[in-house]
């Protein structure tokens, strides 16, 4: 009934809003979430420091602009740049001396490297929120009729997402690379014995994953100015979701599963305002349905289980 | 005497002992030093329980602070005097449903922890299917899940704002009964057939359940024990605090009991207990780090605040890349273990010395 009642008091302006919000959203979810579902798809772990990778991203360019007045778009080139060997490094350091080690040690390490983030994060700039220095281009709002007005960005998101998915796919179906990665999420121990340098492939595929999480931290950044060192945590959880959600491993499914969740929060609190304190239980309602009636996910492939 | 009676009596006399202690903890020592001594207590009960799913059944569950705020909110909305609620609930008055219901605080502690064990049961029907990592989100989303309903249902829980003036808990004593309940009962459980078919489902999941045990009936069982524990220990740390806030159980919260079983060892019920204790208190001593700290006239500017967490996930990083095996591993502390290494100090070292080789 309520239901009804807000769809009959919404207008097309005010509806577009909602739209123009919850692709945004979701595509940011979609860049975020491809990290994860690369990794997981090679190492089967969790990378729970991605989200926190993402905080860093944002720090990265906040600094770069604010503190040491760099041009915008040379600041977003050094940010993706060193956050792609922030993913390196922690891959180094924290998950590579557990290769051979049991799978809940590894998740231990991740947890642990995201929680050194986060704190590391809290001392050296402080847990008071920053804000994102405005870029004046990305930043303005335009106007599309019917008092609504739109920030720009949220026009560049979706298409600055398109355009690195597509040259994410290209890399990964057409390039050298691109077969050894899949290669090594295929079968890790075949892949090594034809040759393929394992530890290189996976430095690869953590700088790529690092490289999108900066891209969806900027625009994050310049979408939702206040950073805080826990800015990563709930984005970082809910599109690990995302990733389930399109089936894990896959990479259109992630950004299928990001945009999913992205529209679906947005939508469910345009339509249910009384639902609005809720909004962060959806990702995991929506987790524990899916895995669930399809555990592999929309786009997953079925695996079974060996003894 | 046989083995099992000497046993049995160097038990009884440790547990004297140790109430001794916590009898002159309580009459002799100072506020701050009760404080730590009644927070390894209850970090050691929420240890314990953690270490039930994680350590003895291998399933990687990190919802303990949820099911902790579980048992802390009904200790804070049943304990606190009916006259001073209004006072309390200022802003979204209580609901009339619950406003005269009062409790002593040992009815509030078993109530939440049942409470805590049927929302696991409820929470473990899905999610306990999942493994590895999935089941590691999805009880961390739940717990967060707690907490945001916690936050919005402000007729009941008095939402963001807390429940101030929970009468205080501030007998060692009462808490050192508490944890020894607790540990006996855990070590009942563990040493049980139960335990038993927790270990195998820890050791290989697939050869379990062709040996006939049920994993679903298992797993589930397991988790509500623990989250039973954990509302209890819940409770307990609310009423210590005097005030519960939904800020308080942040799964962050969580990491603290993730270190201490890792620091203890996964698997081990004596390891958790050192282990709470070496945690809870070097995060209490660790608060050197947060204040600036001078040397020889020279301010040394490292020390600020923040460095203490910093410190202490460089630890549990440390913990899990070099010394995964934790303080006792999977292997308890026995009186039989103990009286040989009395009997040769030395043979001790020296066969742990031949054993590496």
């Amino acid at each position: 009934m309520e239901f009804f009642q807000a769809f009959a008091n919404m207008t097309a302006a005010s509806f577009a809003q909602h739209m123009a919000n919850g692709i945004s959203l979701g595509s940011l979810y979609a860049m975020i979430a491809i990290g994860y579902t690369m990794v997981y798809g090679i190492l089967l772990m969790i990378n729970f420091a991605h989200g926190d990778i993402v905080m860093m991203a944002c720090y990265f360019a906040f600094f770069g602009i604010t503190v040491f007045h760099i041009p915008w778009f040379m600041t977003f080139i050094g940010t993706i740049i060193a956050t792609a060997l922030l993913g390196v490094v922690i891959e180094r350091a924290a998950y590579r001396p557990l290769r051979d080690a049991p799978k809940n040690s590894v998740l231990i390490s991740a947890i642990g490297a995201s929680f050194l983030l986060e704190n590391l994060a809290n001392y050296l700039f402080s847990g008071r929120p920053m804000r994102f220095p405005d870029i004046p281009l990305l930043s303005q709002n335009i106007a599309v009729g019917g008092g609504v007005q739109i920030q720009a960005i949220c026009f560049v998101i979706p298409v600055i997402t398109i355009i690195s998915l597509v040259v994410l796919l290209h890399i990964v179906n057409h390039t050298k690379t691109g077969m050894a990665m899949r290669a090594v999420s295929k079968d890790y121990e075949i892949a090594r014995v034809m040759g393929i340098n394992i530890d290189n492939v996976i430095s690869i595929t953590f700088a790529i994953g690092s490289a999108m999480a900066a891209i969806g931290a900027i625009m994050w950044g310049i979408r939702y100015p206040g950073i805080t060192p826990m800015l990563g945590v709930m984005p970082g959880l809910k599109c690990f979701v995302a990733a389930v959600v399109g089936g894990i491993g896959n990479i259109k499914g992630a950004v299928l599963g990001g945009f999913i969740l992205g529209l679906g929060e947005i939508l469910i609190v345009a339509f249910f305002p009384q639902l609005s304190g809720y909004r962060d239980a959806f990702a995991f309602i929506v987790l524990i349905l899916i895995l669930y009636y399809k555990p592999t996910g929309l786009l997953g492939e079925t695996t079974t289980e060996k003894v | 005497m046989t083995m099992k009676k000497r046993n049995l009596l160097l038990s009884i006399i440790a547990v004297i002992v140790l109430f001794g202690v916590a009898n002159f903890v309580q009459l002799e020592m100072d506020a701050y030093i009760r404080r730590i001594v009644n927070l390894c207590m209850i970090y050691a009960i929420i240890g314990l329980s953690m270490n039930i799913t994680n350590g003895f059944v291998g399933q990687f569950a990190l919802g303990q602070a949820g099911f902790m705020a579980v048992g802390a909110y009904v200790v804070g909305i049943f304990t606190v005097p009916v006259a001073m609620r209004p006072g309390v609930f200022y802003a979204t008055p209580m609901n009339p449903a619950i406003i005269n219901i009062y409790m002593p605080l040992g009815v509030a502690l078993i109530v939440g922890g049942l409470l805590a064990a049927l929302i696991a049961f409820v929470i473990g029907t899905p999610v306990l299917r999942l493994r590895g990592d999935y089941l590691a989100i999805a009880t961390l989303g739940f717990s967060e899940i707690i907490r945001i309903v916690i936050t919005n249902a402000s007729s009941i829980t008095n939402g963001a704002l807390g429940i101030k003036n929970i009468p205080p808990l501030n007998d060692v004593r009462i808490i050192f009964l508490a944890t020894l309940i607790t540990f006996i009962l855990i070590t009942l459980l563990i040493n049980s057939s139960y335990g038993r078919a927790f270990k195998a489902i820890r050791e290989d999941e697939i050869a379990a359940e062709a040996m006939g045990i049920d994993l679903f009936y298992h797993k589930n069982l397991a988790f509500m024990i623990s989250a039973f524990f954990a509302g209890i220990g819940g409770g307990l740390y609310g009423a210590l605090l005097g005030t519960v806030d939904p800020k308080n159980f942040l799964f962050t919260l969580t990491y603290n009991f993730l270190l201490i079983i890792v620091l203890g060892g996964m698997g081990s019920i004596t390891g958790s207990m050192l282990g709470a204790v070496i945690v809870t208190a070097g995060l209490e001593y660790l608060r050197v780090f947060d204040e600036p700290l001078e040397l020889f006239g020279m301010a040394i500017p490292l020390f600020r605040p923040g460095f203490r967490m910093v410190m202490f996930s460089v630890l549990l990083m440390f913990c899990v890349l070099f010394w995964r095996k934790g303080i006792m591993g999977t292997e308890e502390f026995t009186w039989d273990k103990f009286v040989n290494f009395c009997k040769h100090p030395l043979a001790y070292f020296t066969k742990k010395g031949a054993h590496a080789e």
